[in-house]
């Protein structure tokens, strides 16, 4: 039978490129952080996250290397605890590298860069990174320049405060 | 007044009641249906003689009574024995029920690939000569939209004895077609019954053309059979009911009138009511 | 006494709801055990995927082209205010995968392909052809009903896919070669913003689930309406309004399990 052959044909065709559009979402639109499934966890305690949430990025020198997993409270030692997966290829990141949580941008999302240190060991499953830097609260910066500028004497502090 | 033993009974009707709504269709119906005759149950149009099939085939539950068809109850057997029944009961609907997505060949092959495994030219053969049998074999490759009534219901038919079964329902095979193809219908129906061997349930109210080919008649109204008996003992001795049923006289022991109040009454209800004369 | 009434009123057509709802499950039900006699014969999926998915796709494509293209032209209007008109394809990409790929394809479905299987399954039962078939026993419900459902919901995913991906398209065309944002940027921002577990997969998840929801309506609808010509017109507009209302309601559950946090 001719005709169930074409209908045959035209239904693979539909469902090729219907799975076709799928893997374009899949591999042009979206990007998956491959990093859940395979890759090593380390955490670092902050005193501050600032906004940083699941899911934020961890770079290196500007270069995405993984994501944030979790957030959590040490209810112990009052700091922030994150986890992060940082992806198989950067495998060699030193123990004593610094993770620093800044902002993208002067508004933007919040991320864990890392800055690699000099040691000769390199970071594995579960290890704590323990030289963090914690994330700038533009109020607290604000507050501490117009502090130092009242200390100064120089200017009415509260015109500042609206101009900004 | 059927005094064969069982073995000679297809169909076996007890006591069916069935109502729809408030409106009793059965009330303690008995139907014997010998194997290998044409048993013709005939009656006024409502009185649920498509119902009857469908109780017949398992489509409709009863809500008392019982149906043994060759033996086993349609009502109490598994889905699955119900199905297997159903292999042996063809049925031929009033439209023809052919699939409008299918032609007619595919039409007639399609009990054949669904239950059984033969090869497509082994189909096609039995296609054929189940075709032949009622005159179509020409038509094989037009779609249903384009068949007559008549031939519709022919290829129906055919589809009905592809799977050669034991007996063969037939819903009102005869309404609205024109005296040839109703000719048509009516010497197949007796040729299918005489030359497989079947056994026929005709459901109708075309008189002339049912007692032609009936062996046996039951007569069905108001929910009851009336009468039964071969279509000579009935115009010899059916009752008035009967007499003016097979005869089609418009008055009788049924009223050409709507029973109802009275026509005077009625349209001097009308011009005296209070409320009327008001508005 | 007329508050009375009404309340009785309010009443029976709530049962009737119910009672309705049920009888749906049961037929679903019903459905699903059909799935064996499809695994033995494909070639009825095949067949009504055809009817189901590639007779859809036309307006499937066109619209997703003309969706990514407005929301393209609209999202540029806004966002070059805030100078941000780099994060066009995160807009038009989030916007498509997240929310209007499932939901415009699924409502455009079951205009397309919802109302014919409705209506085709009414007219079958109008002309005692599901009938004949249980006659012929052969189980109407699985051999012509299961094929058409299973049809329905593996063909919306790759409907909303479609839309999707063509809406991605349309946005690139309007956003990169007619307005000029930047070519890299459209793309990488959109890639680095979207998750395909949290962006893609959710919204293909949904649109499996509206696949569901509005196949079974349509398949209901047809097998319930009252077989006249009457009564297939209107069980074919059921189908229509009962599928956006499902397709609208479901999205908001939807998305507040998925995306809610």
């Amino acid at each position: 039978m001719m005709n169930s052959r074409i209908i045959e044909i035209v239904v693979g065709m539909f469902v090729a490129i219907g799975l076709g559009a799928f893997f374009f979402l899949a591999m042009y639109v979206s990007s998956s952080s491959a990093g859940s499934s395979s890759g090593y966890t380390v955490s670092a305690r902050f005193e501050n996250i600032g906004s940083l949430k699941t899911r934020s990025p961890v770079t290196m020198s500007g270069v995405l290397v993984g994501r944030v997993d979790t957030v959590s409270y040490d209810m112990e030692r009052y700091e922030a605890v994150v986890t992060m997966t940082i992806q198989e290829d950067f495998n060699a990141i030193p123990t004593d590298t610094t993770a620093s949580v800044y902002t993208a941008g002067l508004l933007g999302e919040q991320y864990v860069a890392l800055e690699p240190g000099g040691e000769e060991e390199y970071l594995k499953e579960g290890d704590e990174i323990s030289l963090t830097q914690s994330a700038l609260v533009l109020e607290k910066v604000i507050g501490q320049v117009l502090f130092s500028k009242a200390e100064e004497g120089a200017e009415d502090n509260t015109d500042a405060d609206e101009g900004f | 007044m059927t005094g064969e033993s069982t073995d000679d009974i297809v169909v076996k009707i007890r006591n069916l009641t069935f109502s729809r709504g408030n409106r009793k269709i059965f009330d303690g119906v008995d139907i014997d249906i010998q194997r290998g005759k044409v048993t013709a149950i005939m009656g006024p149009s409502g009185t649920g003689k498509t119902t009857l099939l469908k109780i017949i085939g398992g489509q409709l539950k009863p809500e008392m009574g019982e149906i043994l068809v060759d033996g086993h109850n349609v009502h109490k057997i598994k889905q699955k024995d119900l199905y297997e029944l159903r292999k042996r009961m063809g049925m031929l609907f009033q439209s023809g029920a052919l699939l409008t997505d299918l032609n007619v060949f595919d039409n007639v092959a399609f009990p054949l690939r669904e239950h059984t495994p033969l090869s497509e030219s082994m189909i096609r053969s039995l296609v054929l000569l189940k075709l032949e049998a009622v005159g179509l074999r020409a038509a094989r490759d037009l779609m249903p939209s384009e068949l007559s009534g008549g031939m519709a219901r022919r290829v129906a038919m055919a589809r009905a004895i592809t799977l050669d079964p034991m007996m063969i329902m037939y819903d009102e095979p005869f309404t609205g077609q024109d005296p040839i193809s109703m000719g048509v219908l009516v010497q197949l129906i007796r040729k299918l019954s005489d030359a497989l061997g079947l056994t026929s349930i005709v459901v109708s109210h075309d008189v002339a053309e049912t007692c032609e080919i009936a062996d046996y008649l039951y007569i069905i109204a108001d929910g009851k059979v009336i009468q039964h008996g071969s279509p000579d003992y009935l115009y010899k001795e059916g009752n008035p009911w009967v007499e003016q049923f097979l005869r089609g006289l418009p008055d009788g022991p049924v009223r050409f009138h709507f029973p109802g109040v009275g026509y005077e009454e009625d349209l001097f209800a009308g011009a005296l009511d209070p409320t009327d004369i008001d508005k | 006494m007329w508050v009375l009434d009404k309340l009785q009123a309010i009443g029976k057509s709530s049962l009737g709801i119910f009672e309705r709802f049920g009888r749906a499950t049961i037929f679903l039900f019903h459905v699903l055990s059909g799935i064996g006699s499809l695994i033995t014969r494909p070639q009825l999926l095949v067949c009504q995927l055809f009817f189901v998915g590639v007779l859809s796709l036309l307006i499937i494509l066109i619209s997703g082209l003309f969706v990514g293209m407005v929301l393209a032209l609209q999202g540029y209007y806004i966002l070059s205010h805030f100078g941000a008109e780099q994060t066009l394809g995160v807009m038009v990409a989030a916007s498509l995968v997240r929310e209007l790929g499932p939901v415009v394809s699924a409502l455009l479905f079951s205009g397309r392909a919802g109302s014919a299987l409705t209506a085709e399954i009414g007219l079958m039962r109008a002309t005692e052809q599901l009938s004949g078939i249980e006659m012929m026993a052969v189980n109407p419900i699985h051999r012509i009903i299961a094929p058409r459902f299973w049809a329905g919901v593996i063909s919306m995913p790759l409907l909303a896919s479609l839309f999707s991906s063509l809406g991605v398209l349309g946005g690139y065309f309007v956003g990169v070669l007619l307005l000029g944002v930047d070519d890299g940027a459209f793309w990488s921002q959109m890639q680095s913003k979207l998750d395909f577990y949290d962006d893609v997969l959710n919204g293909v998840i949904k649109s499996i689930i509206f696949g569901f929801a509005v196949t079974w309506i349509a398949i209901f609808e047809g097998y319930d309406a009252i077989p006249t010509s009457e009564g297939v017109s209107r069980a074919t507009t059921r189908t229509v309004v009962y599928s956006a209302f499902a397709i609208l309601g479901l999205d908001f559950v939807l998305t507040a399990l998925m995306f809610g946090n």
